[in-house]
């Protein structure tokens, strides 16, 4: 499986679907390549909860601060829902 | 999703969260982690 650590809901897309369906942009090696990997991005609910709470607040709660952690996890929620990952 | 047993690529960005912290955040959750990088684009 892929975690990702993308600062927006647009990288966090893009990263997304590269990893699933193959790069949007068609500009690098994963153009028209379906990986078909099951992606998350690192500060999702249903990843955060299985961290353990010392090693998340360490590395990841001070940039969840700052990003806008629910976009990022919609817009990876909705890749996953592209290509047919549930939860 | 269960992370516990997976095999997992961390993919981390400098403006967001770093791979080795990805990385980590695997471990700690059970998983191997195969792959860790951060990417940069400045």
């Amino acid at each position: 499986m892929v975690l990702l650590g993308t600062p927006n809901a647009e990288s966090s897309r893009l990263y997304a679907m590269t990893v699933t369906e193959g790069d949007p942009s068609w500009a690098g090696a994963l153009a028209g390549v379906a990986l078909g990997l099951p992606v998350y991005h690192v500060m999702e609910e249903t990843v955060k909860t299985q961290v353990a709470p010392e090693v998340y607040e360490e590395h990841i709660a001070l940039m969840e601060m700052v990003l806008e952690a629910g976009d990022i996890a919609q817009a990876v929620q909705e890749v996953r829902a592209q290509t047919g990952q549930g939860d | 999703m269960k992370i516990q047993g997976k095999k997992v690529i961390a993919l981390g960005e400098r403006d967001g969260v770093q791979g080795s912290a990805i990385a980590a955040c695997a471990q700690s959750a059970g998983a191997e982690v195969v792959l860790e990088t951060t990417y940069c684009f400045v």
